[in-house]
């Protein structure tokens, strides 16, 4: 990428959010709000599914969109928060709102670890080492030392939780509720990091290490943290996934799922924060599409949506907000 | 003579079924006087498309049903939808089916893992979760999973099945176990210790089990001839048991070799292990073979070779896959049939539960489905086979593992 176009990229992420934005921003909350007194339960599960893997997306669009540290492994650190969250509530019999955090930890402690070494690795290399790890992990979840603890190939059924206090509401349109409110926090908390001084440095970093390492910015310690708070986020996204979804198992966590979360992400926008969560929807409801157009050919009709979707929006759809955004309002200027 | 039978069987049904539901019609959801709204998860993409074909195979049989009249006038409309064996999307498309299409019940979903993602779901919701298609014994539990019923033989049954071949042919072996260690693998060990009963534990010498990551099964294998068995209990998947079988006639071993059926497939397995190395196999059937040459003029496999070219005329017609669909497809259309104008959720589960001595066209001859409203597993009955070197041949009468109403 050219220079001006990262300069102009830091410049969009620094500055303040535009009007419009937020504007956007608020009716999307409004519809969110009220969305579950106009849907049925089941779109309703649907679409914290979504917002599950929107969560985990924003995840990898830390590291990878702004980082610039490729991962096709995040699958290893959603199962991490989900069997967490699962083993917690099933085996130790502890609220699911506890589950949330700990997977958190558990997975930024993971991931920092593994952010250690693969320090070392650059570009497709790196790429292929977290490859490893979507590779790995279906089958560390079935071997016998962890059996008494994951289920084994049978994986782990629980509860679903109802509504807390007497709440008129139905499990599914509390879970709804509880991963919007998720969704809010975390995605504040990801555009503040990102305009933060830290976020400045995960920048520079991704733009040019060794002008970062010129400013006194500590390349590996950054590094490895942004695995850990990548994995932090993805991690939160698996305990929700496994809530919501009442059952893990290691079937649910291949490599097919780490490459799902790739294509989130880079058909939401790489590094857009808000592209995020359309890069969720993206991943849950286009294979669905793609079966109803032909059963037989589903993979294949899977595959043109994608290419057209790069064609339409080269830069995610996030990419193509901005466009429309700045297009109307240089309509304007010239009226 | 089968068609008079047949017939007698539908006219039967239909009596029971009209009598059960004189006064009026009941429908639950997804029926009306036109059609049944019936649904079904099967991986048509992912690592086990393969499994694919028996989804196909019952659309195809139900499109036949629908141009012949449907069932009692109603058409059955059948959605089948994809989840790649994946335990998230099994769920998706579970609630899918139930909250959206709102099908009257889920038939054939296939896969041990993604069925019982949703297990918990449809037993709360009380929709039918209709013959699952995995042999895992968990399926028949009436008691706590009321909408739930398996189908095929479950691996305990199976196991049983072994135990009294053994009693009666080779009462005084000593027997070497094989097994995969999961659920699977303890499901077939259990079934054959349930039926040697007390001689098990003087029966069995040796019990070698292997992990799905093990490279090989070769040590497990000398052990197993060590520990001086004559009768080899081979609980493998197919790469593995290609691996035993191989291996046993390297190292000099000829035990009375039973071969789990799982891994009884003949181009799969056998042919990469050798003919001749696996040669006098024995092993267990249900369905009829649709490579065996023994069935080329039976009438009953001319019936379903007419039905594959009409209908599913891109289906494989040596794989097993599309006997399997078939059968199980008919197994429901005479559930449908018996429930009459009372198709109502719970109706479905009484007649799931209420099919004596159904005798269908392609499982092997005197093969019958059993069930009633504590035996949950429709088929329990099995033949012995042995492998003459080309093909499987029966030795043995028709054989049954019953759990019971367990």
């Amino acid at each position: 990428m050219s220079k001006r176009d990262a300069l102009q990229r830091s410049n969009c992420a620094r500055g303040q959010l535009a009007k419009p934005q937020v504007l956007l921003t608020i009716v999307a909350l409004v519809i969110a709000v009220l969305l579950p007194l106009a849907v049925k339960n089941f779109v309703l599960f649907q679409l914290t599914l979504a917002m599950a893997y929107g969560i985990a997306i924003l995840g990898l669009s830390l590291l990878t969109g702004f980082n610039g540290q490729f991962s096709l492994g995040h699958s290893a650190f959603f199962a991490l928060g989900a069997y967490t969250a699962a083993i917690m509530m099933d085996r130790w019999g502890i609220s699911y709102i506890w589950t949330l955090p700990v997977a958190g930890i558990v997975s930024l402690v993971f991931g920092f670890l593994f952010g250690l070494p693969a320090l070392r690795l650059q570009g497709i290399y790196l790429a292929l080492a977290t490859f490893s790890l979507a590779v790995a992990t279906p089958q560390l979840l079935k071997s016998k030392p962890l059996e008494p603890l994951t289920g084994g190939v049978q994986g782990i059924v629980i509860i679903k939780p109802d509504a807390p206090f007497g709440l008129p509401l139905s499990s599914d349109q509390w879970l709804y509720y509880l991963t919007l409110a998720v969704v809010v926090v975390m995605f504040t908390c990801a555009a503040n990091l990102i305009n933060s001084r830290t976020g400045r440095a995960l920048i520079a970093i991704r733009d040019n290490p060794i002008a970062a390492r010129a400013m006194g910015v500590d390349i590996s310690l950054y590094k490895a943290l942004t695995f850990g708070v990548s994995a932090f986020y993805t991690g939160i996204a698996g305990a929700l996934g496994a809530i919501v979804i009442q059952f893990v198992a290691p079937d649910s966590f291949t490599f097919a799922f780490a490459i799902a979360l790739f294509v989130g992400l880079v058909v939401g926008g790489v590094d857009s924060i808000a592209g995020a969560l359309f890069g969720g929807l993206f991943v849950l409801f286009v294979p669905n599409i793609a079966e109803q157009v032909s059963k037989g050919l589903a993979g294949a009709v899977y595959g043109v949506i994608m290419i057209l979707a790069i064609y339409v929006m080269p830069s995610g759809a996030a990419g193509l907000v901005r466009l429309v955004v700045s297009k109307v309002a240089r309509i304007r200027a010239t009226k | 003579m089968r068609g008079l039978r047949l017939l007698t069987v539908t006219a039967l049904s239909l009596a029971l079924g009209t009598s059960a539901a004189l006064a009026q019609k009941k429908y639950g959801p997804g029926v009306t006087d036109k059609e049944i709204k019936i649904g079904n998860i099967n991986p048509y993409s992912g690592p086990a498309s393969g499994y694919g074909q028996i989804g196909r195979t019952i659309a195809a049989y139900f499109n036949k049903v629908n141009a012949e009249g449907g069932i009692n006038g109603r058409k059955i409309n059948f959605i089948s939808y994809d989840d790649s064996y994946s335990p998230p999307k099994t769920v998706e498309q579970a609630r899918k089916l139930v909250e959206s299409d709102e099908v009257l019940l889920i038939f054939q979903s296939l896969g041990t893992p993604t069925n019982t993602a949703i297990h918990k779901y449809m037993n709360a919701k009380k929709v039918p979760q209709l013959f699952v298609a995995t042999g895992a014994t968990k399926w028949g539990d009436p008691k706590h999973y009321h909408w739930t019923m398996g189908w095929q033989p479950n691996y305990q049954s199976e196991g049983r099945i072994y135990a009294k071949y053994l009693l009666a042919k080779h009462p005084n072996a000593k027997i070497g176990i094989l097994y995969q260690n999961d659920d699977y693998g303890k499901d077939y060990v259990k079934g054959l210790k349930d039926g040697l009963g007390a001689k098990a534990a003087k029966m069995i010498v040796s019990e070698q089990p292997y992990e799905t990551s093990d490279p090989t099964v070769d040590s497990q294998m000398v052990n197993l001839k060590a520990s001086g068995a004559n009768v080899f209990y081979n609980v493998t998947t197919p790469k593995f048991a290609a691996q035993a079988i191989k291996k046993a006639a390297e190292i000099g071993w000829h035990p009375v070799h039973l071969l789990n059926n799982v891994s009884n497939s003949v181009g799969g397995v056998l042919k990469k292990a050798g003919f001749e190395n696996a040669k006098g196999i024995l092993s267990t059937l249900y369905l009829k073979d649709p490579t065996d040459p023994a069935w080329k003029d039976d009438a009953a496999y001319k019936e379903w070779v007419a039905f594959m070219d009409k209908y599913f005329p891109q289906g494989d017609k040596t794989s097993s896959f599309p006997v399997y669909g078939y059968t199980v497809a008919q197994t429901l259309v005479q559930v449908l049939k018996q429930c009459g104008d009372n198709l109502t959720r719970e109706n479905v589960m009484k007649q799931a539960a209420n099919l004596k001595s159904l005798k269908l066209p392609m499982p092997l001859p005197g093969i019958v489905i059993n069930t009633s409203p504590t035996d949950y597993y429709p088929i329990e009955q099995m033949q012995i086979v042995q492998f003459d070197g080309k093909t499987w041949r029966p030795t043995g009468p028709i054989m049954s593992g019953e759990l019971g109403g367990s």
